[in-house]
């Protein structure tokens, strides 16, 4: 087949395909939430998406703290120490929240032994609050009385609005493949995120609570009686997929530099999505599953229209599923072998 | 599948406290003090004092600001309404469609049934106005809105049926001449999100850029990663970016064409004209974009802000209009809009047979030194 016909030319397949891989990966990490929790709990966890969000939050209001809201234009050298305490804001806040979520709408319904269909009612209630609190934060803020001190992290020009990173990160090509210049932004988001990916892969597979993890992914009952304490193994992965969510907050924040409180939707689905596609409850299957989607959704922009996009990706996904049901890589958090 | 998504949490909302926040965010908003657009002497004793102006718009989700905007401008022009006639208050009932077809026709229909509406203002955007416009018709309910300007809307034959604001055509007809001849293009991209109002101004310029147009994309409201349009942006050679849409994707599409490497001209319109695209493009990414709106700048001490809120306070003021001019019922609302000559805030408004504003001057917008220059447009038709 020839690719240059289909897309228009080599370069321009190259650049699709790489465009493709960027925001994949940031599917990849968000992703990761989905899974992890489904592994664990079987249970779709819709607030993931909120997670995210707030994680988006804090990367730009560290920006707006260390440096004001004058628009600014920064290479990636001169952002990065203020990546570096947007990223550890970000990862904090997005496991606070999910650490939040996992308390309030799944521990007590869980220890009353709810129907599933009632948590998952329960996480899609908290995500619209969480998402809804994020839009309203210059009413609390003004409950409080500090909306003037905090007017630049609150209302921008209306608290519903687009919220922005004050500083725009520019990116500098480094190399050519073929016609196509790989830029550090780009490559340092692929590479992030892989090693987010390898480090969690080898966390669940290696360690004493990737151990607890799994165990209680494969039979919470036994593991109960094997002395794993099963409220904490829980608590442990919604936190670790807050840190994930936090990571991707953050690259996102590189790449975009704007959010709002809705933007954790759009993402969320497509996250989930990468999830399914790629096995849910696999770790290594998020990160294929997060990483086709990415590809497959820009190649599908450009043979047949932008706005075939979704509609390529999907039928991909609805394919996969028939052929294999189980995603993928198919296999499921327990019976990863340590 | 997103639809699927959408709808399913909707439902679960309502059992959820989401709901519950986002009724108490659409309280209070706007006031302040402005211009003088009011039309009273504080004589008025029409049969609809203490009654209501209903506004259907988007108030959460995500063109939630721009209806803010919206009733910004409503409750100033209604402040200072009811701070001269003591005896004769009009109050505004919140309507929220967070601007989606599909919410809207459940909404008009609680409009239309609530007697103490005697007048819309709205539906903000052009689906929800395609969506609802029979309804509000039958009912008999006048309307203008501040915002629609999809050209079919006003083509239904819904005589209730008003907006303050030029339609797509004028302003697409202006926005290709613009960029075939002071924007200096000789090929043009055009990008829309797909909504209604989107493809109707974009339709427009396609059609009046005839062999200027390089080509055409699509992207989606919500889509963030615009990776693959600037890839056939920049396939296609172009030197000029016409973008139907609102201004968070404008933002994001002009942030990720420069970081690609396009330098061409970068043109929007009313809907992406608000200081919010220079925030979300970056100060460098927007130098240099034109955006155009059918609307003159605000007078320097308006009270209200952003996109859509010149044009809602002078909607809000010719229902008022009605009032002082003894309107009773809503045949007569209708007829004294229909007759209705005055000067707003936004510009001269008078209504056509068909609903649509007799004189629309369409402005472009200029990004210069890192902002919006709101106060210096070139008129370009």
């Amino acid at each position: 087949m020839d690719l240059g016909a289909l897309f228009g030319s080599f370069d321009s397949f190259l650049s699709f395909t790489i465009g493709g891989l960027v925001f994949g990966a940031i599917y990849a990490l968000i992703a990761l939430g989905y899974t992890m929790v489904y592994g664990v709990l079987q249970l779709i966890n819709f607030a993931h998406s909120e997670v995210f969000m707030y994680g988006t939050f804090a990367v730009a209001w560290v920006f707006v703290f260390l440096h004001g809201t004058g628009s600014a234009t920064w290479d990636l050298k001169q952002a990065a120490p203020t990546l570096l305490v947007a990223l550890v804001a970000a990862m904090a806040m997005s496991a606070a929240i999910a650490l939040l979520l996992e308390r309030v709408a799944y521990r007590p319904l869980i220890k009353k032994n709810a129907p599933k269909l009632i948590i998952l009612i329960s996480a899609i209630g908290a995500s619209f609050a969480l998402s809804e609190a994020m839009g309203l934060r210059d009413r609390f803020a003004g409950w409080f009385g500090v909306d003037n001190k905090l007017a630049n992290y609150v209302t921008p020009a209306k608290a519903r609005d687009v919220y922005t990173n004050p500083v725009t990160i520019e990116p500098h090509g480094l190399f050519d493949i073929g016609g196509y210049t790989v830029t550090d932004v780009d490559l340092t988001i692929i590479v992030a995120a892989l090693a987010m990916m390898i480090v969690l892969d080898q966390l669940v597979r290696r360690t004493r609570f990737g151990r607890g993890i799994r165990s209680v992914a494969q039979d919470p009952e036994s593991a109960a009686l094997m002395g794993v304490n099963a409220t904490r193994v829980v608590q442990i992965t919604f936190l670790i997929g807050g840190l994930a969510a936090g990571v991707a907050a953050t690259l996102y924040m590189m790449k975009i530099g704007a959010t709002k409180q809705s933007a954790g939707f759009l993402l969320g689905v497509k996250a989930f999505t990468a999830a399914v596609m790629g096995g849910i409850g696999n770790l290594r299957g998020a990160l294929l599953g997060g990483l086709t989607l990415g590809v497959m959704e820009n190649w599908g922009a450009a043979v047949f229209g932008n706005e075939w996009r979704d509609v390529v990706s999907f039928v991909l996904l609805v394919l996969i599923l028939l052929v294999r049901p189980s995603g993928i890589l198919g296999e499921s958090l327990g019976k990863a072998r340590a | 599948m997103i639809r699927f998504t959408k709808s399913a949490r909707v439902l679960a909302a309502v059992a959820a406290t989401g709901l519950m926040l986002s009724a108490c965010g659409s309280s209070d908003s706007g006031g302040g003090s402005g211009s003088d657009g009011g039309s009273s002497d504080g004589s008025a004793s029409s049969a609809l004092c203490g009654k209501n102006l209903a506004f259907m718009g988007a108030l959460t989700g995500d063109a939630g600001a721009l209806g803010q905007n919206m009733v910004g401008g409503i409750e100033l022009a209604l402040q200072q309404y009811n701070d001269k006639n003591p005896d004769c208050q009009v109050n505004l009932k919140k309507f929220d469609s967070q601007g989606s077809p599909d919410t809207a026709p459940g909404l008009a229909t609680q409009i239309v049934n609530d007697d103490s509406i005697f007048g819309l203002i709205g539906p903000g955007f052009s689906g929800e106005s395609l969506a609802t416009g029979k309804t509000f018709f039958e009912a008999g309910l006048p309307s203008i809105s501040p915002s629609a300007t999809n050209v079919t809307i006003t083509q239904q034959g819904w005589t209730t049926w008003h907006r303050v604001i030029g339609n797509d055509d004028a302003q697409g007809k202006a926005d290709a001449a613009y960029l075939t001849g002071d924007g200096g293009a000789t090929k043009v991209f055009v990008i829309d999100d797909g909504q209604d109002y989107s493809k109707g101004l974009a339709g427009t310029v396609k059609d009046a850029l005839g062999d200027a147009l390089a080509d055409s994309d699509q992207i989606s409201v919500g889509q963030t990663d615009m990776s693959a349009a600037v890839t056939k942006v920049k396939a296609s050679g172009a030197d000029a970016v016409f973008y139907g849409g609102y201004y968070t994707e404008a933002g994001l599409l002009a942030k990720a064409l420069r970081q690609g490497g396009f330098t061409g001209l970068f043109m929007s319109g009313d809907g992406s004209e608000d200081p919010n695209f220079v925030k979300v493009a970056g100060a460098d990414a927007a130098e240099g974009a034109v955006l155009s709106a059918p609307a003159g700048p605000p007078p320097a001490d308006f009270g209200a802000s952003g996109l859509y809120a010149t044009q809602s306070y002078d909607a809000t003021n010719i229902f008022l209009a009605a009032l002082d001019d003894g309107a009773s019922t809503p045949e007569e609302i209708n007829t004294f809009i229909g007759s209705y000559t005055g000067d707003g805030v936004s510009g001269p408004i008078a209504f056509d047979e068909n609903g649509d504003i007799k004189e629309s001057k369409i402005y472009a917008y200029f990004v210069k030194d890192g902002k919006l220059d709101v106060d210096n447009p070139q008129a370009i038709s």
